[in-house]
């Protein structure tokens, strides 16, 4: 097989568990009066979850593009830490184009794939594994505003939970096998509820709480376990 | 479709993609120090728990079917069940407790 159809094959999941999410943003937009074929847009060219849903929101309540601009850098600062990981995983060989190319999906899910995937990332395999996803992200959205007025608020609360049963299904498998990836998934979870709950960091943006929680999680795990050059 | 709304997404792509884009472009040195390879080793790991908690108990407002979607999806996530499977279930069960409690 191929990297290009490796890689489309390693995102169909990653597809079909963004379809019901994307589905349930399209349906936020659509209700929420905005016309039709905003969310699709917002989902083709912004390939991310909760920036779209705080972009939604901002636009809602007439926000300035200056807020707009700097809450997404704030929620979307994470992408910064996945980019400069996926730096290090990438065939160094890639051209500009092809980098400035793979950069656009980087999602949560896909980077968390790309970054447990063994060996160096080829453009072909990471396009198959980006396209794939893309796709389904926006045909969830553009089904979800043509079907708005026919799905109950139970069903749509439920599509919700899709988003974060994918985050669990990639991160419990490890959590379970190694001992430094579950201290530092409960260190991690920990603090960001701690940080979400306490009223004392009621200053933070929720996108400085999910920065703050990753590091110092993740610089427990390097002082107290680090790895070798090969684990990259 | 108005000019504010085509300029904030505009805005928000634009801003959504930087922060993607700078460091897997610009920065093609390997790095060798251990402690940030092991950092960015950890960071997947540990975005995806801060991205999970606690926002999964907050879906749709519903405490309890957002409790009992997330346990069945720890539980299928932990039988590695895959992507698909995993997020079905949890939300099959966050609907049909929504639908008993609420």
């Amino acid at each position: 097989m191929n990297d290009f159809a490796a890689g489309c094959k390693k995102g169909l999941p990653i597809a079909l568990g963004y379809f019901p999410v994307s589905f349930s943003f399209g349906i936020m937009v659509a209700s929420s009066g905005l016309p039709l074929g905003l969310a699709t847009l917002i989902s083709l060219t912004n390939l991310t979850s909760s920036g779209q849903f705080a972009g939604v929101s901002l636009i809602l309540s007439q926000a300035s593009y200056f807020e707009i601009a700097l809450t997404l850098l704030m929620i979307n600062a994470r992408y910064f830490l996945m980019s400069l990981s996926l730096s290090q995983k990438i065939d160094q060989k890639m051209n500009t184009l092809q980098r400035l190319i793979v950069s656009f999906g980087i999602t949560d899910e896909i980077f968390s794939l790309a970054a447990l995937e063994k060996g160096k990332l080829s453009f072909k395999f990471m396009l198959g594994l980006i396209i794939v996803p893309v796709i389904g992200w926006t045909s969830g959205s553009f089904v979800g505003e043509i079907l708005t007025d026919f799905l109950s608020t139970d069903l749509q609360n439920a599509m919700g939970i899709c988003l974060y049963a994918m985050f669990l299904a990639i991160l419990v498998p490890p959590t379970a096998k190694f001992k430094a990836v579950r201290e530092v998934v409960f260190i991690s979870a920990l603090l960001s509820v701690g940080l979400s709950y306490l009223p004392l960091f009621n200053f933070l943006s929720s996108g400085m709480k999910l920065i703050a929680s990753t590091m110092l999680a993740a610089l427990y795990g390097a002082v107290r376990y680090p790895v070798g050059e090969a684990s990259l | 479709m108005s000019l504010y709304l085509v300029l904030c997404v505009l805005v928000m792509a634009v801003f959504t993609y930087l922060p993607r884009m700078l460091p897997l472009t610009f920065f093609r040195k390997e790095i060798h120090s251990p402690l940030i390879r092991s950092l960015l080793y950890y960071v997947p790991y540990a975005v995806l728990a801060a991205l999970t908690f606690p926002a999964i108990l907050e879906t749709g407002g519903q405490l309890l079917s957002a409790l009992a979607g997330m346990l069945t999806g720890i539980y299928f996530a932990y039988k590695e069940k895959g992507l698909v499977f995993v997020a079905a279930a949890a939300m099959a069960v966050y609907y049909i407790v929504s639908l008993l409690l609420y």
